[in-house]
């Protein structure tokens, strides 16, 4: 194993354990006194009305699998740039091929308004 | 030792992540199952020494796909919360085959040598990403499925948003 | 002084110490881990009790106010007061919440901004020297996209959880211009290691990639959730976004995990673009370069603070144009046009190999303004009144009603 891996492996057990600790200690150490109105919802002063868990709008989603479609992308150009010195010139055309395709992505959901936000 | 260890605990962990992301009622709750479970196969990745893997499963699963199931679930009518049965009638077959054929497969793997055998202890090279990186484009390699790749996501992309978006216009026209 | 030139004769002697204990070399090797985890952590924590005293300090003096001056010399232990009052507060869980993922949000906010630090190299052989680094801050970054899904989900509040909806929204949109300017440095140093870049950087590569810099550095700034884009805690629309519900402590650690997060985006900064630790006398001792590099994080944080205490806020169809419309395709020109030249002047030296990718940067820098300009003109309508027409802008004058009835 490289040892940097098992730091990060000992960081990643520590870090919430830290982030914990202090409300811990704050959950211990302030009063502790509920009642059901305290504990209520507060939304702007008024009266809550059903559930917050409502439905959303498709475009939440529309911006996420946009997303998706990038980042699966982009992950496959890190290793193409890693690899830059051992690349003759074709390789790195193939690489701008790529580019272009996801340029293409973007104009395409750019024109269907895909990335437009209304309300 | 360490690393035998670390993977029993993961893959402890993993099976029950697994099981709240299929059992849960709550649909938030069995996305987050599913993200933990994800996130063990990055740590699993990390124990093979395969780095490069293991963040692109997080970057990808974890920080994507995950978020997308996030947003889908708000999509639907019943946010979230799915209070009827999750089976049917014929749970029990469905048990009795799926056992069998988990037996089946490990009867199987038992009689494979690549499983069984130990393997030559063989260090990862230390450029591992570079050579994946030159092998993705080199015309010997696997250049064409790279780019067909490419081709293949821009296709999904074109796809997701004819499907899931007429258009503003249309989206309003919709609402009424 | 051998610890000022290696640092590392520390962990030397750390070890020979418990292996005296007679513990097992492998058990010392975890305890060393473990202590060394425990250091890197708890540093940044300490140190955003001073940052949040820096920014409030700064920000009021930006807004013409004099900020935290009683407690202490120039309000210097205001943070420490804050403290053991978010201390003492009541931890009010709201009575519809989903509690575990309630308690889990705080902590991942917090934890995932700290575990950004065992990449950062802090100087010539200490610190981060992570093989896939710059993917690895990409994928710790999602805990933090997952807090603040969480913190929304949780608290079933309708604010929180539109709050949560926009703000990852908004992080989601630009972790793609983030991703795209990443891999600009990586490829100019051939490396995802954030040590081997910080060596690469002969030439800052804030020379060689501006562009590339500026379009890090904004949707960063984004990213952490920062004014202009504090979209996630406008007041005056959601209340407070995502963690209207959390108070104390919990409260406490969202508010902690955004300052260090603004930090560590400087400390990514200046790694990325400002040559790391690299400065005069660094390469012999280590201890210089972790001061240059804390100094030119420090720089780029004051920018952060400036730029919050400057701009107003950016409305959300706004911001989501910025990243896929802007930043987006500006970073994939950017990208493009540096791999081509970069192969292209490979036999040059570093110098001008980087002054002529700062050159091609500014042309697209121009073409791209003069694009703006363009949209800009399509865009607005003119403010000059034309003949019969009203001199004001979207303006268009009542129907003369026919009069009903009789």
């Amino acid at each position: 194993m490289d040892p940097t891996w098992v730091f990060i492996g000992v960081f990643f057990i520590l870090a919430p354990l830290l982030a914990a600790a202090p409300i811990l200690i704050g959950h211990y150490l302030g009063p502790h006194k509920p009642n059901p109105i305290k504990n209520d919802v507060y939304e702007c002063g008024l009266k809550t009305v059903g559930d917050a868990w409502v439905r959303f709008k498709v475009q939440y989603y529309l911006f996420a699998l946009v997303f998706l479609i990038f980042d699966v992308e982009l992950v496959f150009l890190y290793p193409w740039a890693v690899a830059y010195d051992m690349l003759p010139t074709f390789a790195v055309l193939e690489g701008l091929l790529f580019i272009i395709m996801l340029l293409a992505a973007l104009i395409y959901a750019w024109k269907r308004e895909a990335l437009d936000w209304y309300d | 030792m360490v690393t035998t260890f670390v993977f029993v605990l993961t893959a402890a962990v993993m099976l029950v992540a697994a099981l709240v992301a299929v059992l849960k009622n709550n649909l938030v709750h069995a996305a987050m199952g599913l993200v933990v479970t994800l996130f063990g196969t990055a740590v699993l990745f990390v124990l093979l020494e395969a780095y490069f893997l293991a963040v692109a499963q997080v970057v990808i699963y974890v920080g994507a796909i995950a978020i997308l199931i996030v947003f889908s679930i708000m999509l639907t009518r019943r946010v979230g919360a799915d209070w009827g049965q999750q089976t049917n009638a014929t749970w029990p077959f469905a048990l009795l085959v799926a056992g069998l054929l988990t037996v089946l497969l490990g009867l199987m793997v038992r009689g494979w040598a690549a499983v069984t055998a130990q393997p030559a202890s063989q260090a990862v090279p230390a450029d591992m990403t570079a050579r994946l990186g030159a092998a993705l484009v080199d015309p010997n390699g696997y250049v064409v499925p790279f780019e067909v790749a490419s081709v293949l996501l821009l296709a999904a992309l074109i796809g997701a948003v004819y499907v899931a978006w007429g258009g503003r216009k249309a989206e309003k026209d919709a609402q009424g | 002084m051998a610890f000022l030139q290696d640092p590392t004769v520390i962990v030397e002697w750390l070890r020979q110490l418990f292996l005296g204990w007679g513990l097992s070399p492998s058990l010392a090797s975890l305890l060393l881990y473990v202590l060394g985890a425990l250091a890197l952590a708890t540093g940044p924590l300490l140190w955003v009790i001073f940052l949040i005293w820096f920014e409030r300090k700064a920000v009021a003096r930006i807004q013409d106010r004099l900020g935290p001056n009683r407690v202490g010399p120039y309000g210097l232990l205001q943070p420490f007061a804050d403290v053991l009052k978010l201390l003492t507060k009541e931890d009010i869980i709201p009575a519809k919440a989903d509690k575990f993922l309630y308690w889990l949000a705080p902590i991942l906010s917090l934890a995932g901004v700290l575990l950004l630090w065992p990449a950062v190299p802090l100087g010539k052989g200490i610190g981060g020297n992570v093989n896939v680094a710059v993917l690895y801050l990409v994928a710790v970054g999602t805990l933090s996209t997952f807090a603040i899904l969480l913190a929304g989900w949780s608290a079933n509040n309708k604010y929180a959880l539109l709050g949560a909806f926009r703000t990852v929204a908004q992080m989601i949109s630009y972790e793609v211009p983030i991703v795209l300017a990443l891999l600009v440095p990586v490829l100019l140093a051939r490396s995802m290691n954030l040590q081997d870049i910080v060596a690469a950087q002969d030439v800052w590569f804030v020379v060689a990639a501006p562009l590339a810099a500026l379009i890090f550095f904004v949707a960063s700034i984004a990213e952490v959730g920062r004014t202009p884009f504090d979209l996630l805690e406008a007041e005056s629309e959601i209340i407070a976004g995502f963690h209207i519900e959390y108070s104390g402590m919990k409260f406490a650690m969202f508010f902690a995990g955004e300052f260090l997060h603004a930090f560590t985006t400087g400390v990514l900064g200046a790694v990325l673009f400002f040559g790391g630790w690299r400065g005069p006398g660094a390469e012999s001792y280590p201890i210089l370069g972790l001061l240059y590099l804390w100094i030119k994080a420090f720089l780029l944080y004051f920018v952060i603070v400036w730029i919050r205490g400057t701009f107003p806020r950016i409305r959300i169809d706004h911001l989501l144009n910025f990243s896929w419309k802007f930043l987006t395709p500006l970073a994939l020109v950017a990208l493009m046009v540096t791999a081509v030249l970069d192969k292209m002047l490979a036999p040059l030296g570093a110098w001008p190999r980087a002054l002529a990718l700062l050159v091609a940067n500014g042309v697209i820098w121009l073409a791209t303004q003069r694009w703006l300009r363009g949209v800009e003109k399509r865009l607005q309508p003119p403010m000059v009144a034309q003949p019969g027409e009203y001199p004001v802008a979207h303006y268009t004058p009542p129907e003369p009603q026919a009069a009903e009835g009789d």
